[in-house]
């Protein structure tokens, strides 16, 4: 179990009249996500979720609060901490004077994989990505996709328990992106505990079991993506504004939603069901996708 | 276990310089091969260095400045792994001390010091310059390299700017190049500026490297010097990389 207690990250910055000030970037989240479970970050841009991803991975300390793995917290036991997560960042952060298979190799011994270990796992996560051919070439070489879907595979090579995401599916084809998901759903039932971030919220109803949604660096809701649903109403209707905008608006009951839709006067109206994408627009007030 | 991820650390620089072995070999000639035509042939003819000829008396100095230069300079990559590339988070999501990092590629920039060092050695002979190598001459150039490795490995990891690792080399690097006993003895110098010199650590390797190459006693207070200034910048290398992580 991965638990948060009033985690808070604060970064100085220049504001815009140009003097210091602290940016609360994190504020104050408490949770927890269970083991073996899918969990999705989700939030708009500069919502803090990345911050969350660093602390938890160590890469950033909590300027107030506590993480704990299971019995284990990151301030005292961060080296066995480290032994059970992978980590896919939001950046990709290849060593870019090392080949496609150097890299790997690297990762591998980081993680004291014995050597004949790392060149069966580095050969399978290779052919799993269809990479195999690149083994030689300079990472720099590989197309913007190709470099994430070897992102995602290198954080797997050492099969750590607790696997963090951090917008693993950017910039990839529909077919890759649910072959990646397909991958993490393995991961999962093989009893991995997956974190994710993710923009796009078909993949968070797709994958997660919870969600948290974050906006600027509070939680505001955290629950099943089913569950977050139906707490805002199960349907929606939807139709043009005068600008020519779309807006909608939520309902309770069917019968509800079809007066309202019976009684507008406006363009393209269309009733459905509600999904995570109103709950998000709902609860942050934007839309994700721009 | 420890010594396992320092191994790794130093693997990575390894290979990315096995990559571009000849590369660099022909481009660490070229700057001290201008020394010794320019100061050595040319300059040093209508010079009287007592004793021996200029070259032998410039050769030590070379070798110092040298090791200093491409020591600090191994190093200087990693300000783009930290800031650009980020690549460094790898070692740092890793179960490894984070020390052993730090180790790992200041042994590398060690190694590349001693080779570009052996280059030197290999063409002041070529140049007809007289001088001997003992265990405890590759010592002090061991050391040498050691503390500017350090140096630069601190420097990458706190500098923000790529402008300012190059405003290091100019306004740190290149004088102490010149001043350091390397060209000419600090004996020369108006008294402020010869304790000045003194304080610092290439001054020394310059020292030691020169009276080992004359066959001469060294000075133990040079070494101090040396090895205090190694523990020194080890221990702010240390509280730099524990400080990445926050
Ligand atoms: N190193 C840093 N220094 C200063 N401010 C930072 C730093 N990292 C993040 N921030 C700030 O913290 C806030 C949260 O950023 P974060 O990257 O966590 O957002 P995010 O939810 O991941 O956004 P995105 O969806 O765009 O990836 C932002 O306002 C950002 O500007
Ligand atoms: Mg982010």
């Amino acid at each position: 179990m991965l638990r948060l207690e009033g985690v808070k990250k604060l970064f100085s910055y220049k504001n815009a009249q140009g003097g210091k000030a602290a940016k609360v970037a994190v504020d104050d989240i408490s949770l927890e996500i269970k083991d073996g479970e899918i969990f999705g970050l989700l939030g708009p841009n500069g919502a803090g979720k990345t911050t969350i991803i660093r602390m938890l991975t160590m890469l950033a300390k909590p300027s107030a609060g506590n993480i704990y793995y299971g019995q284990l917290n990151i301030r005292d036991d961060s080296q066995k901490i480290k032994e059970l997560i992978g980590v896919v960042p939001q950046h990709i952060n290849f060593d870019q004077d090392l080949t496609v298979g150097e890299n790997m190799h690297l990762h591998g011994r980081l993680h004291h994989m014995p050597e004949k270990e790392r060149v069966k796992c580095i050969g399978e996560m290779l052919e799993f990505v269809e990479l195999s051919g690149r083994i030689n070439d300079s990472v720099r070489a590989l197309s913007g996709g190709m470099k994430r879907r070897l992102l995602i595979v290198r954080a797997l090579m050492h099969k750590p328990s607790i696997l963090f995401l951090d917008e693993p599916t950017v910039a990839l084809d529909p077919q890759v992106r649910r072959r990646i998901w397909d991958l993490i759903r393995k991961m999962h039932r093989s009893g991995v505990t997956v974190v994710l971030t993710t923009h796009y919220i078909e993949e968070a109803e797709n994958l997660c079991d919870r969600v948290a949604i974050i906006n600027s660096g509070k939680l505001i809701a955290l629950d099943t993506p089913k569950a977050l649903q139906e707490k805002i109403g199960s349907y929606a209707v939807e139709w043009d504004n005068e600008k020519a905008e779309r807006e909608f608006k939520i309902f309770r009951s069917k019968e509800a939603a079809k007066d309202f839709a019976d009684g507008l006067v406006q363009q393209n109206v269309l009733r459905r069901r509600s999904n995570l994408e109103d709950v998000f627009v709902e609860l942050t007030g934007r839309k994700v996708n721009g | 276990m420890m010594l396992y991820d320092i191994i790794t650390a130093f693997w990575r620089d390894w290979v990315v310089l096995k990559h571009r072995m000849i590369k660099f070999i022909l481009s660490r000639m070229v700057a001290p091969i201008l020394y010794l035509v320019a100061f050595g042939w040319g300059l040093g003819k209508s010079i009287n260095a007592g004793g021996g000829s200029y070259l032998d008396f410039l050769v030590p100095g070379i070798l110092a400045l040298n090791s200093m230069n491409i020591a600090f300079n191994s190093l200087s990559p990693l300000h783009g792994e930290r800031v650009y590339h980020k690549s460094i988070e790898e070692y740092f999501t890793a179960p490894i001390n984070p020390l052993s990092f730090a180790i790992g590629k200041i042994l590398a920039a060690i190694l590349r010091g001693m080779i570009s060092s052996a280059i030197i050695i290999v063409l002041a002979r070529i140049f007809g310059a007289d001088f001997s190598i003992t265990p405890l001459f590759l010592l002090v150039l061991a050391l040498n390299s050691a503390i500017f490795a350090e140096i630069g490995f601190y420097a990458a990891m706190t500098i923000d700017s790529y402008e300012d690792m190059g405003r290091f080399n100019t306004y740190i690097l290149m004088p102490m190049s010149f001043l350091c006993g390397t060209f000419f003895s600090p004996d020369k110098l108006p008294l402020v500026f010869y304790y000045f010199i003194h304080v610092l650590p290439l001054t020394h390797t310059s020292l030691l490297l020169r009276e080992i190459s004359r066959g001469a006693v060294p000075s133990m207070v040079s070494f101090g010097v040396l090895l205090l200034y190694m523990a020194g910048c080890f221990l702010l290398c240390a509280r730099v990389t524990k400080k990445a992580q926050e």
